[in-house]
């Protein structure tokens, strides 16, 4: 049950480890990597900077690991998010939940990501190549992503 | 209070974050906002559409009905676009 901002790339190997080191309840664990997806087409570069409010988003990651957790039986979890220039290919975001079931863990995982995405204060600002740059537009698709695990408490999955 | 703004609002506004007394009459959000329009066309115009904007005060969502009593921290910012 934690959770990091950071500006430096991240091990998921290496994080996994550290999460579940010693502890023999995990039978489960599910990761999700966000990377930096090349939207340039022909415009070159398609480097983005995340802007985050320092602050808040560690309240906010907390907030979401913690109802993760009530939701899900955890043995443990981890959000790690990154913020400033990232190029096309590299590591924004690192989802972990361990569970002594798989269900629990996929689930978790999942709802983690999805609520992270409409409910964090995460910006993208996205180079369109030409020496411009433009925010990202919020999609209507990640609110009904994360609005889906609304009515669901998650409790099928702790049977 | 404190005001912070982010993302194209800190580029519209040309400010990341400010100190600022509670104007006279300002109850609510929405009347910060108001009066924040009356500051400038860059104001005015970076604040004109309130749907497009997401509010903060002391690091909890909150709405444009959320009273202020003078020493929030505020913020003002775009849906989110993190993940």
């Amino acid at each position: 049950m934690s959770v990091r901002v950071q500006r430096e790339d991240f091990d998921v190997g290496a994080e996994i480890a550290a999460l579940t080191q010693g502890n023999t309840q995990i039978g489960g664990i599910t990761s999700f990597v966000g990377l930096v997806r090349d939207m340039g087409g022909n415009t070159g570069s398609a480097a983005m900077t995340l802007e985050h409010y320092p602050g808040m988003t560690e309240k906010m990651l907390a907030t979401i690991d913690a109802e993760a957790n009530a939701r899900w039986p955890l043995e443990a979890s981890l959000i790690v998010h990154r913020y400033g220039r990232l190029e096309p290919g590299d590591q924004i975001v690192l989802v972990i939940a361990a569970s002594p079931h798989r269900a629990a863990a996929f689930e978790a995982c999942h709802f983690l990501i999805d609520w992270l995405k409409t409910k964090a204060p995460f910006w993208k600002l996205e180079e369109t190549g030409d020496g411009d740059a433009r925010w990202v537009e919020a999609r209507g698709s990640d609110d009904a992503a994360a609005a889906r695990w609304s009515a669901n408490t998650g409790k099928e999955a702790a049977e | 209070m404190k005001v912070l703004y982010f993302a194209w609002l800190r580029q519209r506004t040309g400010i990341g974050e400010e100190d600022i007394s509670l104007p006279e009459g300002v109850q609510d959000v929405a009347g910060l906002i108001e009066w924040l329009k009356g500051r400038g066309p860059e104001f005015a115009e970076a604040l004109a559409d309130t749907s497009a904007i997401r509010i903060a005060v002391n690091q909890e969502f909150a709405t444009l009905d959320t009273s202020l009593g003078g020493d929030e921290e505020v913020a003002l910012f775009p849906p989110m676009t993190g993940g």
